[in-house]
C-alpha cells in the first residue's frame, strides 16, 4: 500500500506545531500501525531528517504507553485494542491518514505525539490505593468469599490502562471514566470499602484541580475505551461521591 | 574476589526464619535519615520501593516509562504461583520448591529457591489485601489453575491479565507512598551509570529523557530490579525498550554477571510475519491447560497446508501427530517452556512447519470446547449430541478463560482461533541469568541490589510458567526489606551521601563522553539497523541450539559489528532534548557487550541443561544431558572487554534435594 500521512509536529512543549505530510510506499497490510511509523522513521533518519516521536513500550495492547489520534479517532479506527494492536490491513492503498497527540489541557505535548499523562499518576496518589502495609501479616486470602459477581466486576474496571484514550475522546477532555474504574474497583470490594468515603472525595477533588472536564455522559469514552470500561463505572463513581458528601 | 553466597546455616526450612532473627535493624528515627535508590518499577522494584518507603527510608524510584505503571511486569498473563493448597491436591512448600529446583534443571541456588516458595502463600494474602482482583469461583474463592512442569494447581490468576492486576498493585502501593512524599518518583528517566564511592554503591547518573539533562542521584544503597536482558535478541516478548544497561552499567562497576547463557524460549508465541516485525507476542502458557499442540503427521500434508490446499481443521485426528502428548505423556502438552519449545523447533526443522515459513505448528482448541460445551450441556440439561450447541457452549467457556487472548490472537494474525487453530512459535522472552547476588540479594558490590529478573538466583536454566511474578513480589515485598536492613544498619551515622565528589564527577563524565560520541557519530544507519543484526547473529547461533562453531563464530562477529556500530550508527538530534533515538543508542551499546559475554558463557558451558542447548550435549532421545562437573554458576567478572571477563564459580550444593535426571515422561 501507498499512503499519505499528516503527522502532527511539535519540537517541545513550547512550540506551537503543524501538520507535515509524509508519503509512505509498500507498506504491508500485516504491519501493526506502529510498524508502519517505525519504517517511516527509519527512512527519515536515513534521510538526515528528526524522526517523530511517539510513546510506546509493551506493543501488546497493555501497558497503556502508545496513545496517538488517528483520523479523528483515539487508538485509530478499530474497537477495542490500542494503536500498537492495530493492523495496516484497517486501512487501503492511497489513503491519507491523519495523526494527532491526544489533545486535553491537562495532557501537554512534550514532543510530536508525545504527551504528558502524569496528571492521572497525581490523581492515583491522590487515593487509588488500599491502605495496607506490605508486610505480609495480612488474612489468609480466603478468609473473606467474595461474590464472583462482584470479583468480575472489579477485574473488568481494574484493566483500565491509564492510556487517557477516554480524556482524548471526550469533548469536555473528562477523566470520569479513568477515576470511576479506579473507584469502582475498590468500590465493589470488601476491602475497599473501609475507605471509599475518602478515597472517593479525594480523587474527585484532584481530578478537578489536574483542569480535566465534566461528564455529559456523551458515552464516547466507552466507546473508545480499549479495555470496554463500562460507564457503569460512572454511574457507581457518583453514587458513591454522593454518599459521601452526605456523609462528609 | 571468593564469592561467599552467605546462606545461613541450618536446615533448609529454617533458614530464612533463623536469618530474620538475627539480623541487625534499623530503628524508625534512623531509617528517615536513610536514603535508596530503587531503579525499575515492575513487580520486584515497585514492591521494593513501596514496601522501603513504607518501613520508613527515603526512596527515590526511576523508571523510563511515563508512568511505574507500564513497566514491562504489566504484560505478564497467565498467574503466579503460591503454595497454598486451596485445592487440596497435594502441594506445599515443598513441593514447589522441588518443581521449581527441578524445572531449572538443578542449576538454581537450592536456599533462596526454598525462600521463595516460604514466603510465596504471603505473596496472594498480602496481593489480595491490596484489592487485586483475582479470579475466583462461585463460592467466592479463589480459582487456580495449572502451569507447565508441576502436577498441581497452584496458579493464582486474573484472566490473561495478571500481570497487569499485581502490578498494579504494587503500583497502588508506590502511590500511597509518593502522596505521602515517602517515594521521590523521577518518571521518564534512565540510568546510565551506578556511582561506587569506597566500594560502596552510592548513587546512580541518570538521564532525563524530556531534557537530557544528566542529573546526580545519591543514596546509601542502590536497588536494581530493571529486568530482563531479551531484547539482545532484537525480537522477543519485551516491550521495545526493556534494556540491560542498569545491570551492564552495574557490572562494568565491578557486578558479576552470572549465567548470562540462560535464556528462555517460550514455545507458545505469535510467529514472524515479517521483516518489519518489532516485537513478538506471546500466548499464555495457561492456553496449554486446554489446547493441543500438533503438526501434521505427513510431510506431504503439511506442505499442502504450507501452499495453502489444505485446512489444518479438514486434517483427520490420526493424520495429526500430537509431538507433545506422544513424546511425555506424563506430563503431555504441559511439559515445561524449554521441552516444548525444543519439540516445535525439532518437527519444524524436520519439514513439519504448518505456515509460509515453516516456522509454526498448532495449538487447537477444539477438543477442549467439545469437551467444555458437553459439560455445560449436561449442567444445563441441554442436548449434548447437539455439535452445533455444545460448541457454542464450549466457545463461551473458551472465552471467559481467555477471551483477552483470543481477542489479541485475532487482532495480530487476522484469523479466529475458535474456528481455526492458533499457529504458534517459540520465541525469546526471560532471561534467567543476571546480576550475581548472594542470599541477602546483595551483587558482590557492597550496597548494590539486584532483584527479580535482573538477578541470576531462583530459576536455574529454566524458568517454570508464573514464577516470575512470584519471585519478583517476594524479593521486593518480603526479602530484601529485611535483607537490606541487615547491611543499612552501618549506615545510621554516614549522613548525606555528597555528589559533589570526584566519583560522581568521573561517572558523569563517562556518561558524556558516549552520549556526545553518538550525537556527534554522523554515521550511516540507524540503531535499529545494527540493533537486528546482532538480533540476528544471536538467534541464528546463540538461540534455541547452540554448538561451538557457532558460537565462536558468534563471537567474532559480534566483536566486529560492535566496532562498526560504534564507528557507523547514526543519532540524529541533539543531546539536550527528547530524543528516542539516542536513547535506543545507549541501550544498544550495551546490549553490543552483554551479546558477547552471552556467546562467551554459552561456549564455556559444555553441557545442555534447561534453557541452554549444547547440540554437542544431548541423549539419544535428543533431550538435554547435564554434566556433573557443570554444576556451578559461572559468574564473569568484567576486565576491560567482554572477551577478557573472569569467571568465578559458585559451587552448586543440594542438600535438600536429591539430583536426578530431570524426566517429564
Amino acid at each position: 500500500m501507498n499512503l499519505t500521512l499528516k503527522i502532527w509536529r511539535q519540537k517541545n512543549a513550547a512550540d506551537k506545531g503543524k501538520l507535515v505530510d509524509y508519503q509512505i510506499s509498500d507498506v504491508s497490510p500485516d504491519m501493526s500501525f506502529l510498524e508502519m511509523l517505525d519504517v517511516l522513521n527509519e527512512q527519515l533518519i536515513n534521510k538526515g531528517e528528526s524522526p517523530v516521536a511517539f510513546d510506546h513500550d509493551c506493543r501488546e495492547g497493555i501497558c497503556g504507553m502508545c496513545s496517538l489520534y488517528i483520523n479523528g479517532e483515539a487508538h485509530g479506527p478499530d474497537r477495542g485494542i490500542t494503536t500498537c494492536q492495530l493492523h495496516m490491513r484497517k486501512f487501503k492503498d492511497g489513503d491519507t491518514i491523519y495523526i494527532e497527540p491526544f489533545r486535553a489541557n491537562a495532557f501537554p505535548v512534550i514532543r510530536d505525539l508525545v504527551v504528558d499523562r502524569s496528571a492521572f499518576d497525581r490523581i492515583q496518589h491522590a487515593g487509588g490505593f488500599i491502605s495496607v502495609n506490605t508486610s505480609g501479616n495480612t488474612i489468609d486470602a480466603n478468609a473473606i468469599p467474595i461474590n464472583k459477581h462482584d470479583a468480575d466486576k472489579a477485574f473488568e474496571a481494574a484493566t483500565c490502562i491509564g492510556c487517557g484514550a477516554c480524556v482524548a475522546t471526550c469533548k469536555n477532555s473528562s477523566a470520569m471514566l479513568f477515576v470511576s474504574a479506579k473507584v469502582s474497583q475498590f468500590a465493589l470490594l470488601p476491602q475497599g470499602k473501609v475507605e471509599a468515603t475518602d478515597r472517593v472525595l479525594n480523587m474527585v477533588k484532584q481530578m478537578d484541580e489536574e483542569g480535566f472536564g465534566n461528564c455529559t455522559n456523551t458515552g464516547a469514552c466507552e466507546v473508545e475505551c480499549p479495555k470496554g470500561i463500562s460507564l457503569e463505572n460512572i454511574a457507581r463513581m457518583n453514587r458513591e461521591y454522593l454518599k459521601a458528601s452526605l456523609k462528609g | 574476589m571468593a564469592l561467599d553466597s552467605k546462606i545461613p546455616k541450618g536446615p533448609i526450612a529454617d533458614k530464612w526464619t533463623n536469618y530474620k532473627n538475627h539480623i541487625n535493624l534499623v530503628n524508625p528515627a534512623n531509617k528517615r535519615n536513610i536514603d535508596i535508590i530503587v531503579v525499575g518499577t515492575g513487580l520486584a522494584g515497585g514492591s521494593a520501593a513501596a514496601t522501603l518507603a513504607e518501613l520508613g527510608y527515603n526512596v527515590k524510584a526511576f523508571c523510563f516509562q511515563d508512568s511505574p505503571r507500564r513497566a514491562h511486569s504489566i504484560a505478564a498473563q497467565g498467574g503466579i504461583n503460591a503454595a497454598k493448597n486451596y485445592q487440596g491436591d497435594g502441594d506445599s512448600t515443598y513441593r514447589l520448591f522441588y518443581d521449581t529446583v527441578k524445572g531449572g534443571d538443578y542449576r538454581s541456588r537450592e536456599a533462596n529457591v526454598y525462600r521463595l516458595a516460604e514466603v510465596s502463600a504471603n505473596i496472594i494474602d498480602q496481593c489480595v489485601a491490596q484489592g487485586v482482583p483475582f479470579a475466583r469461583e462461585y463460592g467466592g474463592l479463589l480459582d487456580n489453575r495449572s502451569f507447565g512442569g508441576v502436577l498441581v494447581s497452584r496458579t493464582f490468576y486474573a484472566a490473561g491479565q495478571t500481570g497487569q492486576q499485581l502490578l498494579l498493585g504494587a503500583y497502588s502501593a508506590m502511590n500511597r507512598q509518593i502522596g505521602r512524599g515517602k517515594i521521590k518518583m523521577y518518571n521518564r528517566h534512565e540510568m546510565l551509570d551506578v556511582v561506587i564511592v569506597d566500594g560502596k554503591a552510592r548513587g546512580i547518573i541518570a538521564r532525563n529523557l524530556v531534557t537530557g539533562e544528566i542529573e546526580r542521584h545519591s543514596a546509601h544503597a542502590v536497588v536494581l530490579g530493571t529486568g530482563g536482558y531479551g531484547n539482545v535478541f532484537f525480537l522477543s516478548t519485551n516491550a521495545m525498550g526493556s534494556n540491560v544497561t542498569a545491570a551492564w552499567k552495574a557490572h562494568k562497576r565491578g557486578a558479576y554477571f552470572a549465567n548470562p547463557c540462560y535464556t528462555q524460549i517460550h514455545p507458545t508465541c505469535i510467529p514472524v510475519s515479517g521483516d518489519h516485525q518489532s516485537k513478538l507476542t506471546l500466548m499464555s502458557e495457561s492456553l496449554r491447560n486446554d489446547g493441543r499442540i500438533w503438526v501434521p503427521k505427513k510431510l506431504e500434508d503439511a506442505q499442502a497446508i504450507r501452499d495453502g490446499k489444505l485446512k489444518p481443521t479438514d486434517l483427520k485426528a490420526e493424520d495429526r501427530d500430537y509431538y507433545l502428548e506422544r513424546r511425555y505423556p506424563a506430563f503431555g502438552n504441559l511439559v515445561p517452556r524449554d521441552v516444548a519449545s525444543r519439540a516445535a523447533k525439532e518437527r519444524c526443522d524436520a519439514g513439519f512447519g504448518v505456515n509460509k515459513t515453516g516456522e509454526a505448528v498448532y495449538l487447537d482448541f477444539a477438543s477442549a470446547i467439545e469437551r467444555y460445551g458437553k459439560e455445560q450441556a449436561r449442567i444445563k440439561h441441554l442436548d449434548e449430541n447437539d455439535a452445533v450447541l455444545v460448541k457454542k457452549l464450549g466457545e463461551e467457556v473458551i472465552k471467559n478463560k481467555y477471551g483477552n487472548l483470543f481477542q489479541m490472537y485475532e487482532k495480530i494474525v487476522d484469523q479466529d482461533p475458535y474456528k481455526t487453530p492458533m499457529m504458534i512459535y517459540p520465541a525469546v522472552h526471560y532471561t534467567m541469568g543476571g546480576l550475581w547476588v548472594d542470599y541477602n540479594l546483595m551483587t558482590n558490590v557492597q550496597g548494590l541490589y539486584a532483584i527479580g529478573e535482573a538477578n541470576f538466583s531462583d530459576h536455574g536454566a529454566n524458568r517454570l510458567g508464573a514464577s516470575a511474578l512470584m519471585q519478583g513480589l517476594a524479593d521486593g515485598y518480603f526479602v530484601l526489606p529485611y535483607t537490606i536492613g541487615d547491611y543499612l544498619a552501618n549506615d545510621i551515622r554516614t549522613g548525606k551521601i555528597p555528589t559533589n565528589t570526584k566519583e560522581f564527577d568521573q561517572a558523569e563524565k563517562n556518561v558524556m563522553d558516549t552520549i556526545n560520541h553518538f550525537i556527534n557519530n554522523n554515521g550511516e544507519h540507524s540503531v535499529d539497523y545494527y540493533h537486528k543484526k546482532l538480533g540476528k547473529i544471536m538467534w541464528d547461533k546463540v538461540g534455541m541450539a547452540r554448538n561451538k562453531q557457532g558460537l565462536t563464530e558468534a563471537i567474532s562477529e559480534i566483536k566486529a559489528l560492535r566496532k562498526e556500530y560504534w564507528n557507523n550508527v547514526r543519532v540524529p538530534g541533539t543531546a539536550n532534548e527528547y530524543n528516542e533515538e539516542l536513547a535506543k543508542a545507549i541501550r544498544v551499546a550495551d546490549f553490543m557487550e552483554l551479546g558477547e559475554l552471552f556467546a562467551k558463557d554459552a561456549l564455556h558451558r559444555e553441557e545442555s541443561c534447561g534453557g541452554h542447548f549444547r547440540e554437542e550435549y544431548q541423549t539419544d532421545e535428543g533431550e538435554t544431558l547435564r554434566r556433573p562437573e557443570f554444576q556451578y554458576v559461572a559468574a564473569w567478572e568484567y576486565k576491560g572487554e567482554p572477551s577478557d571477563a573472569v569467571m568465578h564459580k559458585e559451587d552448586l550444593v543440594y542438600e535438600s534435594i536429591e539430583v536426578k535426571e530431570r524426566s517429564y515422561k
